[in-house]
């Protein structure tokens, strides 16, 4: 690793403020992108299944 | 628009069919511009722009902090308009909107607050005070909470959109007060960094990437949330004709 890399990393001393900041950002922005695609397959798949058809 | 044409883009665009068919392509073209934009802004208040001359490399987490609380105001401010269209004109398409919108609001929210506080230790030299900016917040946590709890408790899903556009029309009020809290009160939380009518605080050079960031973000909220709405959308419509036959189709 050369050293602006781990100066970039470093973040002026502050690199366990900064980068847990992003981690859970990075962590939220996840879940919210898989969260309705898991759903609509989900719902999906329970309606194929005919659950609706006679309630 | 002529009054006629507006009722028919109305009617079209509150036919839930044609909604579902044509929100996939919408989605697309809000999350490829959206990505990259968010990810220049991210990239850039990280790697590019200097360290600010007071708070030194901490300040980076304003490129998260700042589009996540825009994020939780706009969300919860096109609810309460979507709330007065359910309010008003029953409009399923909006109450659909609602509940698509709050979960993805909240975690904007939960962000705001999260990255505020890990801001805060470093800055302040406390994780949490009860602040007017910070309490307000929080009160907005609590307010998309209470929308996602209402239409989980209620199971008309028609008397539980009413309940929800109620919430979100009357909490809306909470949205004037975050934004001048720390006009209004002496608050520990800093004033506003960015001022469209000029005098922002911030370099040109840093202030670009936190705008073309925070337009970034606002489009995969919109690609979030058409996603969310499609998944509510066609649950809500099971029973229906169009859903079922176009789900076999699919197979």
């Amino acid at each position: 690793m050369n050293d602006s890399w781990q100066q970039f990393l470093h973040m002026g001393g502050y690199a366990r403020y900064v980068w847990s900041a992003y981690g859970i950002a990075a962590a939220v922005m996840l879940a919210n992108v898989v969260a309705p695609i898991v759903a609509l397959a989900r719902i999906k798949r329970r309606i194929a299944r005919e659950e609706f058809v006679d309630d | 628009m002529s009054h006629s044409s507006a009722m028919r883009w109305l009617h079209r665009f509150g036919s839930l069919p044609y909604f579902y068919r044509v929100s996939r392509l919408w989605a697309r073209c809000l999350a490829l511009p959206g990505l990259a934009m968010a990810g220049y802004g991210v990239y850039a208040g990280l790697a590019i722009v200097p360290p600010d001359y007071q708070q030194g490399d901490v300040f980076r987490i304003i490129y998260i902090h700042v589009p996540s609380a825009w994020l939780s105001l706009f969300g919860y401010t096109a609810m309460a308009v979507a709330g007065v269209v359910i309010l008003v004109w029953r409009l399923k398409i909006a109450e659909i909107f609602i509940i698509a919108a709050a979960p993805i609001g909240a975690s904007f929210t939960f962000l705001t607050l999260v990255t505020g506080s890990i801001w805060g230790e470093p800055t302040w030299g406390t994780w949490w005070v009860w602040d007017a900016r910070l309490t307000s917040e929080l009160i907005l946590l609590f307010l998309y909470l209470g929308v996602i709890a209402l239409h989980q408790a209620i199971e008309s899903p028609r008397i539980a959109a009413r309940a929800c556009a109620l919430l979100s029309v009357v909490g809306v009020i909470n949205i004037p007060i975050i934004h001048y809290s720390v006009v209004w009160w002496n608050t520990l939380h800093q004033g506003s960094t960015i001022r469209p009518l000029g005098g922002s605080t911030m370099e040109t050079d840093m202030i670009i990437p936190l705008l073309i960031g925070a337009l970034g973000f606002t489009l995969i909220f919109g690609w979030l949330t058409l996603w969310r709405m499609r998944a509510q959308l066609i649950w809500r419509e099971r029973r229906s004709r169009w859903v079922t036959r176009m789900i076999h189709h699919e197979r």
